[in-house]
């Protein structure tokens, strides 16, 4: 495998960097959440960005795709992540546009691709029930009572589900009280978020972005609206080791960016006479984490590609990416923060927006914590 | 056929014929030298051929002894030595350090005259840098050396010189201008260790091993055409062959990771073995494990990293980033003696004999000896100086 980007990747890698220096700067972010919108994000922008390819950038082009990868996917969110963009990127160019693809039938891969490579329709994952990451341990249910199946539960930390045209449920087959039935089975149903029975509350986070709280009341569903087989745990798995690669890559792009600010304060900042980045207390700080980042985008690299190769070893890729991604940033967060000295603490700032960013995305699919273990239970102990 | 695939195929061929069974088993590694003691007949054999065939060093250019192979070739050979398991046919500094520095900085006299030696394995070389005054302060040492006649006379004391009790030749920074400004009045030379003026004096480290020596310079004579670039402009010379120093170093913090095929790391293995499993097959102890894993994925981001940084190298050779490598790689290996000390409890903790096995004992004093690894070839802290300027361009 390939740890440095092919050519036509390094091209879409410039092309999203350009694109995202010149329509959404962090002060693009800074006014999205001064508007303190439901949707936290540019619906005008996801419409350019569509109109790039990348709301299909995993969808097969007999879909309206443009099948570039994870590893195109990872160039885009890291210089997305870079300038903090709020954006479906990772809810439904990641997400959706997966599990459609790997799970659906044929009709609802016709009917919905399509609509996701253009941008028109936008997707979100109720999957976790906790205030962590946490996908074999939920009790929101679906079965059959009378005619209809219903859906009973309550779903939280919901990533862009306020502003999605169609939620993608994970729910057990069984009732989770029902002890004779230890049933480790889940399906997922397509809902409309507007479905009577469905109801969606905003919670609000210190990053800015869009997150909710939605309850399902008896929600009655149609077996057709079942995305794949009564069981898709597998599936599930294989989008979710994606989605951690994904947002690894955007960390990556936040890490790397605040710690390009910080470097540039250290030589712009006088004291003592002398600009500060010439004390030796912070030069080692800084060339540590110069070469935990190093060792980010390795691992970060080398997971998207374990994906586009189908690699045997993928699912271990995908703890080592969010692993190193969630602790360097967790570090040169902190550290960027505590290099600016007062002014790393005001809102006029944009390092702030960093730390803030930082901490939830360590928490979203798997904390650092939760893939120690995980990576140490793959490899046999 | 492809060019590369005739040549795998060849390669194959010529390793099924020409290396020995003894050398397709793990074992020591001979360092070559005029003096060179092989612990299997098998050795010498294979040192002769991979020697002649210019294997030893497979991308050096033909005309010094190399083999000539471009990146891919070479590529190719690693695969199919790695594949019959084969040992290394020779250790050794002039492969490592000497012979890159000399292919850039030696004149083409010099380079026929020691290059083909480095490569047939025909001279044990050391190095000669570290004076008693001089660690990290590298630039201020002092041992001089002055022009008389056709010879340079050198007078002067180094240290750390890794075993120049057993090297036929030393690589020296010696002085031949003036003290200050100290990178200025530097010189490179080739001095041979086989005459009157040059002693050595192997020390005694915590290990209770001597993998390093004094070495003192009497009056020792060094013929005027042992000097490497120009007179008093050594020091660029000097920072190249650190780097090549440092990226060789570097490898040692894969050793962790390895290139079983196996999930499980040895290290993980080696603590199962010590501490046991609790009823899911985990590690036994919690924080240990922790530990293990932590350490596990960061051997293999290093790992990757090493192989990135291989790709993204141009064809000058390793950079400042070599400084990153050699710190990280460093530090991950004496971390890695450190967990499995705390696996092994007191049973990793025996200076010698009953009740400790040979392999615990090894370990042990392979701990100690670790300890050295983020001092030579520049301490962490050098090394982290190197990255703040010279990558991250923070200001003096």
């Amino acid at each position: 495998m390939s740890l440095t980007l092919n050519e036509e990747q390094q091209l879409l890698k410039d092309t999203a960097r350009e694109f995202v220096q010149k329509n959404a700067p962090i002060s693009h972010f800074r006014e999205l959440r001064d508007l303190n919108d439901d949707k936290c994000y540019s619906q005008d922008l996801w419409k350019k960005m569509a109109d790039l390819g990348w709301a299909g950038i995993l969808i097969d082009e007999e879909y309206g795709g443009s099948n570039f990868g994870m590893v195109g996917l990872g160039a885009v969110l890291e210089e997305t992540g870079r300038n903090l963009v709020p954006s479906p990127l990772i809810s439904t160019a990641l997400l959706g546009a997966s599990l459609i693809q790997l799970a659906g039938n044929e009709n609802q891969k016709k009917d919905l691709l399509p609509k996701i490579s253009e941008g028109k329709l936008t997707t979100a994952l109720a999957l976790d029930e906790g205030a962590r990451h946490d996908p074999l341990n939920i009790s929101t249910f679906c079965v059959k009572k009378e005619k209809n199946l219903v859906l009973e539960g309550r779903k939280t930390f919901v990533v862009d589900g306020q502003s999605a045209n169609l939620l993608i449920v994970v729910a057990r087959n069984s009732e989770p009280n029902n002890k004779e039935e230890s049933d480790a089975s889940r399906s997922m149903y397509l809902v409309d978020p507007k479905k009577p029975g469905v109801k969606i509350t905003k919670i609000s986070m210190v990053d800015s972005r869009s997150y909710c709280e939605i309850i399902f009341d008896k929600v009655k569903v149609n077996e057709e609206d079942r995305l794949g087989e009564q069981n898709v745990v597998g599936i599930i798995d294989d989008v979710l080791e994606r989605a951690q690669i994904g947002i690894s890559a955007e960390m990556l792009g936040s890490a790397l960016e605040a710690f390009d600010q910080t470097i540039q304060y250290l030589k712009d900042r006088k004291q003592f006479g002398k600009p500060i980045g010439s004390f030796q207390a912070l030069q080692h700080r800084a060339a540590h984490m110069f070469s935990e980042l190093e060792l980010t985008k390795s691992s970060v690299q080398g997971a998207l590609n374990a994906i586009d190769e189908n690699s045997n070893d993928k699912s271990r890729y995908a703890s080592l990416a969010k692993f190193k991604a969630g602790e360097t940033l967790n570090l040169v967060s902190n550290e960027a923060v505590q290099m600016h000295g007062g002014v790393g603490v005001t809102d006029e700032f944009d390092i702030g927006f960093f730390l803030k960013r930082a901490r939830v995305a360590e928490q979203i699919f798997g904390s650092s914590d939760y893939h120690l273990d995980r990576y140490a239970v793959l490899s046999e102990y | 056929m492809t060019n590369l695939e005739n040549f795998r195929q060849e390669t194959k061929d010529w390793l099924n014929e020409n290396c020995p069974p003894e050398m397709r088993k793990p074992g020591d590694v001979s360092w070559g030298g005029r003096k060179a003691r092989f612990s299997h007949p098998d050795q010498e054999i294979w040192l002769e051929r991979m020697g002649q065939k210019g294997w030893t060093c497979p991308t050096w250019p033909k005309e010094y002894g190399g083999g000539g192979l471009t990146k891919e070739e070479n590529k190719i050979l690693q695969e199919e030595l790695f594949a019959i398991g084969a040992r290394p046919a020779l250790a050794s500094f002039g492969i490592w350090m000497l012979g890159p520095a000399l292919l850039e900085f030696a004149s083409e006299e010099q380079k026929l005259e020691h290059i083909p030696n480095i490569v047939q394995g025909k001279i044990w070389w050391c190095q000669g840098y570290s004076e008693p005054g001089s660690g990290s302060d590298l630039a201020s040492l002092s041992t001089k050396a002055v022009l008389d006649g056709d010879n340079y006379i050198v007078n002067g004391q180094k240290i750390w010189t890794s075993n120049a009790n057993y090297s036929d030749m030393i690589f020296c920074l010696v002085r031949t201008g003036s003290q200050e400004p100290k990178h200025d009045g530097i010189s490179f030379m080739l001095i041979d260790m086989d005459q009157p003026g040059v002693d050595v004096k192997p020390i005694k480290l915590i290990s209770g091993k001597s993998p390093f020596c004094e070495t003192f310079f009497t009056d020792a004579v060094v013929p005027k055409s042992n000097l490497i670039g120009e007179e008093n402009k050594g020091w660029t010379i000097a920072k190249r062959l650190l780097q090549h120093e440092r990226s060789m170093i570097s490898g040692m913090g894969l050793s962790a990771g390895g290139t079983s095929k196996k999930k499980i790391s040895g290290l993980a293995e080696m603590a199962k073995r010590y501490v046991g499993v609790d009823g899911q097959n985990r590690l036994g102890n919690p924080f240990l494990r922790g530990k293990v894993a932590r350490h596990d994925i960061n051997s293999r981001a290093f790992s990757l990293t090493l192989q990135r940084m291989g790709e993204e190298m141009k064809s000058g050779g390793p950079s400042a980033t070599a400084s990153m490598g050699k710190y990280y790689g460093t530090e991950q290996n004496k971390l890695r003696y450190e967990i499995m000390l705390e696996a092994m409890g007191f049973n990793g903790l025996g200076w010698e004999g009953e009740p400790f096995s040979p392999e615990e004992l090894a370990v042990t004093r392979e701990w100690l000896r670790s300890k050295a690894n983020s001092i030579e070839g520049g301490t962490s802290e050098i090394n982290l100086n190197v990255i703040s300027k010279r990558v991250l361009g923070l200001p003096d």
